[in-house]
């Protein structure tokens, strides 16, 4: 025979055998998520610390842009493919479910009383049919980032405490040049992207005496008197005290970033982002409150088991989805990625709370709400939307709101009409 | 060494083949070895590109969310994007990327060609700096162009207008001016294809209908009028064909330039395919983006008929 073709075939038998008898001793699984350096690092540290601890076991970690997670995960799964543990937005848990692409977890290796005692109460979303789908390794909620160096330049000491505080701070923070335009703006605002949305949604609504949705989430209820009041303080900030414009540098967090903001919005995923920035010198406040009231906004990505793993397979799965939610791992994730800790005996340490950075978000997980999405980009635009026709329309606050309320409620309907 | 031998059943067909062969005349042959070779890429197109095209249909009659079951609901799908008032919308805004965009790429190109081909000096450089833009990657220059109409301080196109002295404008961040200004970077870079097209039309008319002209004393204005532009008919049809079909199809532009790519502010820059790829990869709804598709689908037919129509007649 040709040694050309000797030569490789020989090579590849061996490769086979080789790769058989790896195959023979040690189980592979795998684990999905979205690609973000932090949440993809904290992964890979976790997934050492587990196969050292579980010889034998191998976990293969992919990651997708988040524009294309969610469409990869659903293609590859339909297609009988793809990962063995994956990580999912809580919003998107029933399609996940009603397409049977989840497992729920077993009741020996997850114990129902003990993730009811150790887990935040808004994880009990997670629960459907009397099994828990999926759990979180952290949670997120919002705070108010401020400059502090434009703060003691506008004479202003320490974040607002009150949502006039806020405007009255906005417009002492606002710099204009002699044609109008922003020079720096008090409130950075997202004219609803970004995490807006949700302020609007679960946070202002609230503080102004309305609620976003009926309590079993069937009905839009924030095309109210009490909407409109929020959507009217928010739209004001451009409108009426034009201490800000949608779009100003970019992003709002583009503008905080470059120095340019007095204060915005964000999750505590973006201290990372801020820290980074040498010249960049900011605190962090909780949301202000109104009339003694506070809200938050916590939403969180959580781990479930897909329908494909069984057998050892699923045993693995099940030690790993232990490892990623253990206490440990908890504390990496704060650390690495910047999310809170799902549990409050890991979240609320004395250390944890007082901490600059951390505390404010952790203290507002107190007070915080998940919005139960149905689909969550319609229901994204329709708040958007809102702002949009009073910014650029001048339509008023509660037409506006009672447009996107339709829109939405036809999201809504379409959900349970299913 | 021994021979294989054919099974006595094998010889018989082949035998029987041989004489069927023999027995065809001339053209038959031809025509028999024509579509053997046809059938190769009629293969690939019915696989490819029309098992597709009739699958939309069937899909456009379900609800389907990608991973669930298919359930047959016949024409709904078509109802509710009737009853859309965002469709109508996204519809009046297809037809504006088309019907303000094709004649004035078509207008700004004919003129480029028409003064190009009058230099010789530095032609082929000048040519090749209008092509570059067809050659970027449509998602790089939309960004940039993105950047350009940023509010002050960092937009440059309202620095030089607050610089000249005129207000700065919201552009992309307007209802109003939205669409137009994700379109100049689009008829910017279809500019290049279409001079090209343009300069190779102009220089296929006969020289002689030139000098025959000159000679009979016809002006500048009255030589363009009546040679250039009627002798180019075929080239305006094609060009108009072909940018017709690219503006009600795009898409990049406005996906890179909106906010969240979601063709805003209030939907007024989205254009049908936007709408489409939000039904099927945002929202799930699978029957119904295909059914948008059909939609889309039946407009670019009836352009394209329209277009073998025109061509139909001599110019």
């Amino acid at each position: 025979m040709n040694r050309y073709i000797k030569k490789p075939i020989v090579a590849l038998a061996a490769g086979i055998v080789a790769l058989s008898a790896s195959l023979a001793s040690a189980v592979e699984i795998e684990y999905w998520q979205y690609t973000y350096g932090s949440r993809v690092k904290a992964i890979d540290a976790l997934i050492e610390t587990f196969e050292a601890a579980n010889p034998g076991i191998t976990v293969k970690h992919t990651n997708f842009p988040y524009a294309d997670y969610r469409k990869k995960v659903a293609i590859a799964v339909s297609a009988g493919d793809g990962p063995d543990v994956v990580q999912l937005y809580y919003g998107w848990l029933n399609d996940y479910r009603d397409s049977g692409l989840l497992q729920p977890l077993s009741k020996e290796a997850f114990p129902h009383s003990s993730i009811e005692s150790d887990f935040f109460p808004m994880v009990s979303t997670m629960k459907v049919d009397g099994d828990y789908w999926g759990l979180p390794t952290a949670v997120r909620a919002l705070a108010l980032f401020y400059n502090k160096d434009l703060f003691a330049a506008a004479g202003l000491s320490g974040a607002p405490e009150t949502l006039d505080e806020m405007v009255e701070y906005a417009k002492k923070l606002t710099k204009k040049d002699s044609g109008g335009n922003y020079e720096v703006v008090g409130y950075a605002t997202d004219g609803g992207a970004g995490q807006e949305h949700h302020f609007m949604r679960e946070v202002l609504t609230r503080l102004f005496g309305g609620a976003p949705y009926s309590d079993d989430g069937t009905k839009v209820t924030y095309n109210d008197a009490a909407g409109a009041k929020a959507l009217k303080y928010l739209t004001d900030f451009q409108m009426t005290h034009k201490t800000g414009a949608s779009g100003f540098m970019n992003r709002g967090q583009d503008a905080f970033k470059a120095g340019k903001a007095g204060m915005v919005l964000d999750g505590s995923f973006r201290i990372n982002t801020f820290k980074k920035v040498e010249e960049l010198n900011f605190g962090i406040a909780e949301l202000p409150g109104h009339e003694g009231n506070r809200y938050n906004f916590a939403s969180y990505w959580i781990n479930g088991i897909s329908s494909k793993a069984e057998g050892e397979k699923l045993a693995a799965a099940n030690k790993f989805l232990q490892h990623i939610t253990s206490d440990a791992a908890m504390q990496l994730w704060l650390d690495t990625v910047g999310e809170l800790p799902a549990k409050p005996a890991i979240a609320l340490t004395d250390e944890n709370q007082a901490h600059p950075y951390f505390g404010p978000f952790i203290r507002g997980l107190g007070y915080a709400t998940a919005t139960a999405f149905k689909s969550e980009k319609p229901q994204r635009q329709a708040i958007i939307d809102a702002i949009d026709m009073v910014t650029l329309q001048g339509v008023s606050p509660s037409d506006a709101l009672n447009k996107v309320a339709k829109d939405e409620q036809e999201v809504l309907d379409d959900y349970y009409d299913n | 060494m021994a021979y294989y031998l054919p099974s006595l059943k094998l010889q018989f067909r082949y035998l029987m083949f041989v004489s069927f062969w023999n027995k065809l005349s001339i053209n038959q042959k031809l025509a028999i070895t024509a579509w053997l070779f046809l059938a190769v890429p009629i293969a690939f197109y019915v696989i490819i590109r029309f098992y597709p095209t009739f699958e939309a249909f069937y899909v456009s009659t379900l609800k389907w969310n990608l991973l669930g079951a298919k359930k047959y609901i016949g024409l709904r799908n078509y109802e509710k994007i009737f009853a859309d008032e965002d469709f109508w919308l996204v519809l009046l805004n297809t037809f504006k990327y088309a019907g303000v965009g094709v004649p004035i790429s078509l207008f700004l190109a004919f003129s480029i060609a028409y003064f190009l081909n009058e230099i010789n000096r530095w032609h082929d450089f000048i040519r090749a700096l209008y092509f570059i833009p067809f050659l970027t990657t449509a998602v790089a220059m939309a960004w940039v162009w993105k950047w350009f109409y940023q509010p002050m301080p960092i937009g440059y196109i309202n620095y030089f207008l607050t610089s000249v002295g005129i207000p700065a404008q919201p552009f992309l961040k307007s209802v109003h001016q939205g669409l137009y200004a994700i379109m100049a970077p689009a008829v910017w870079a279809g500019l290049g294809f279409q001079v090209i097209i343009f300069i190779a039309g102009i220089r296929a008319i006969p020289r002689s209908y030139y000098e025959a002209a000159e000679i009979d004393g016809a002006g500048r204005w009255q030589i363009l009028r009546e040679i250039t532009l009627p002798s180019l008919k075929p080239t305006v049809i094609f060009l108009t064909v072909v940018s017709t079909i690219g503006f009600l199809r795009i898409f990049d532009q406005v996906y890179s330039m909106t906010t969240n790519g979601s063709g805003g502010p209030l939907n007024t820059t989205k254009p049908l395919v936007l709408m489409i790829y939000e039904f099927a990869f945002d929202e799930f709804k699978l029957g119904r983006a295909a059914a948008l598709t059909v939609i889309l689908f039946v407009i670019l037919l009836v352009i394209s008929m329209f277009q073998l129509w025109l061509m139909r007649k001599k110019p």
